[in-house]
């Protein structure tokens, strides 16, 4: 009797257990997981001048089933250069900008860590606090800084520097400068959390040792911040890839980045298909970046 | 930056240079809000007229109606979800689906967000053929996409403070009887109650200020702020967009300094009811 009570108790324990990891699972499966199957599905069919604006996969007539796998729109893919330049373009892009984030962040999370206690929190809601305001309107802010009659080339004008304004809008420069300027905070965070983490008598020791600062800092700082250090570089590196915004805002008919060539096929010419497979080679592409930063992650979750 | 005053070195030099760079571009936007000339960057006098027309613009009131009602419901759904999850991922020992949920709670983290906000709208056209919903996309359906993107969010800061609190006051309460949802409701949620807040403010932002994912899966219905702002925007520089600009500058920039006040206090009770404990 007893016994059959606490087995009830444990059943219902059970059954609540697997009811709390169900719901975050179910929700997340069916709103992030399985759409990148459809992503997969679309892109392997056929356009079509329909609502939705593509051919069906599976077709079951005069007794036989149909499975159309197109592969067109992947090797379409592979024969237009724009596309290839496309990605490249974008992983250059969002290459040089997360090496500059890094270059700027790292000696700001070093400063912030190194601050007095008090200073430190005020520091870091300093850094956050703009990509609290809005992306949108902080990349306009550029806009109106970098146009012909902006603000610099009015500045360099009026000192008589230069005779006529500097082209900076709707280039390569000022996408990067976009990307850098918008994406800084997210370089800085984990960089920040792991260098308070560290432990100052390790470097103690190593200037007890004789150790000079260059060298302690290569040799301990810089393999302990190394966590930090990709975390911030994928949550700059990854999203800038698939950037829209700024390249759309600030660059030019010439910076070719795929998430603006992706937003273009499905909203201008309404070509699901092809953007869908566009979707899947960038996540491709994405996809050891993201696996390195979920390893890292995943520990911190845990 | 005390230090510097004594002895300017070259990180914290760098600190002012790149706090100077993440807040010039703003104080430009604030100060041209205030011009009375139609060109961004000439100045031309002081003057509020682009507030006026900025608060008779019924497209953008309405947007910003719509985008504070997604921002409200996505960010309370998303901290029930996440904090759910982070429950999950940081007591339960290991469960199959853990991996998997431990994917999917990172991967929206970093997820370019033209392939997100593409997956999702496919989704719904999907749905719409197979069971007739939803039939029209619009705020339904940005909500349901805010809250899952959000829940990543909400997920990693509750964690964190998950991982920091200790245990030990939990494992009372459950050696003393009390069931585990019990235990949870009055142990735990009170503790973690900060990071709630902190997950809930960080969702509400990411909600109201998201442009491509509201664009995919929105319908004619619904026209978000971001949204609004991003065809003006497109058009070129005006003033009207400055004038909006300083206002979510002014409100992000009070609601911090209110946060960082509210963290101050409680520090500084922490330590002075330590102080009391160790004099006693």
């Amino acid at each position: 009797m007893m016994s059959s009570r606490i087995a009830g108790v444990i059943k219902r324990l059970q059954l609540g257990r697997r009811a709390v990891i169900a719901l975050p699972l179910l929700w997340l499966t069916l709103f992030f997981l399985l759409p990148f199957a459809l992503v997969l599905k679309i892109s392997l069919s056929e356009a079509a001048i329909a609502i939705p604006p593509y051919g069906p996969l599976v077709e079951y007539a005069d007794q036989t089933l149909n499975i159309f796998l197109n592969m067109g729109n992947y090797l379409f893919l592979l024969s237009d250069s724009l596309y290839i330049a496309a990605y490249w373009g974008s992983i250059k892009t969002a290459f040089v900008a997360t090496a500059i984030c890094l270059l700027i962040g790292y000696p700001m999370a070093y400063a912030m860590a190194r601050a007095p206690g008090r200073w430190q929190l005020i520091l870091l809601l300093l850094v956050m606090l703009p990509s609290w305001t809005s992306f949108l309107i902080r990349v306009y802010a550029w806009m109106g800084i970098l146009s012909n009659s902006g603000l610099i080339n009015n500045f360099l004008l009026g000192l008589g520097l230069i005779d006529s304004p500097l082209r900076m809008m709707n280039t390569q420069f000022a996408v990067i400068i976009g990307i850098v300027y918008a994406y800084l905070p997210f370089m800085v965070l984990p960089l920040y959390a792991h260098l308070t983490r560290l432990d100052n008598s390790l470097l103690e020791a190593a200037s007890d040792l004789g150790s000079r600062k260059l060298n302690t800092f290569i040799k301990v700082t810089l393999p302990l911040s190394m966590g930090g250090i990709i975390a911030g570089s994928m949550l700059v590196f990854i999203p800038a890839v698939g950037e829209f915004v700024i390249p759309e805002l600030l660059g030019g008919p010439n910076t070719l980045m795929i998430g603006k060539v992706l937003w273009e096929e499905f909203f201008l010419n309404r070509d699901w298909p092809v953007a869908s497979a566009l979707a899947m080679v960038m996540l491709l592409l994405l996809l050891i970046p993201i696996v390195w930063f979920h390893r890292y992650q995943s520990r911190e979750l845990e | 930056m005390l230090r510097l005053r004594r002895r300017p070195n070259f990180t914290s030099v760098m600190l002012v240079l790149g706090l100077l760079f993440l807040y010039l571009p703003m104080v430009v936007l604030v100060v041209y809000s205030f011009n009375s000339s139609r060109l961004v960057t000439v100045w031309a006098g002081f003057s509020t007229q682009w507030y006026g027309e900025l608060f008779r613009d019924q497209q953008i009131l309405s947007a910003v109606w719509t985008s504070l009602k997604i921002a409200f419901l996505a960010a309370s759904m998303a901290v029930c979800l996440g904090t759910v999850a982070a429950f999950v991922m940081t007591r339960y020992g290991h469960f199959r689906g853990k991996t998997a949920l431990s994917s999917m709670v990172t991967a929206p983290l970093v997820m370019p967000e033209v392939i997100t906000g593409l997956s999702l709208l496919l989704l719904f056209v999907q749905m719409a053929q197979l069971i007739g919903w939803p039939a029209d996309r619009g705020m339904a359906t940005i909500w349901i996409a805010h809250t899952t993107f959000c829940s990543a969010y909400v997920a990693v800061v509750v964690a964190a403070r998950l991982r920091e609190i200790d245990r030990s006051i939990e494992e009372a309460a459950m050696d003393l009887g009390s069931p585990p949802v019990k235990t949870f409701f009055f142990i735990t949620l009170p503790v973690i109650s900060p990071a709630l807040a902190a997950g809930w403010l960080l969702a509400f932002t990411l909600s109201l200020d998201d442009l491509v994912i509201a664009s995919f899966v929105s319908g004619p219905g619904a026209n978000t702020l971001p949204m609004v702002v991003f065809s003006s925007v497109r058009m070129g520089v005006s003033p009207k967009i400055n004038a909006l600009a300083t206002l979510i500058i002014l409100t992000v920039s009070l609601a911090t300094l209110l946060a960082w006040y509210f963290m101050r206090r409680g520090e500084a009770k922490r330590k002075a009811l330590i102080r009391k404990a160790e004099n006693a």
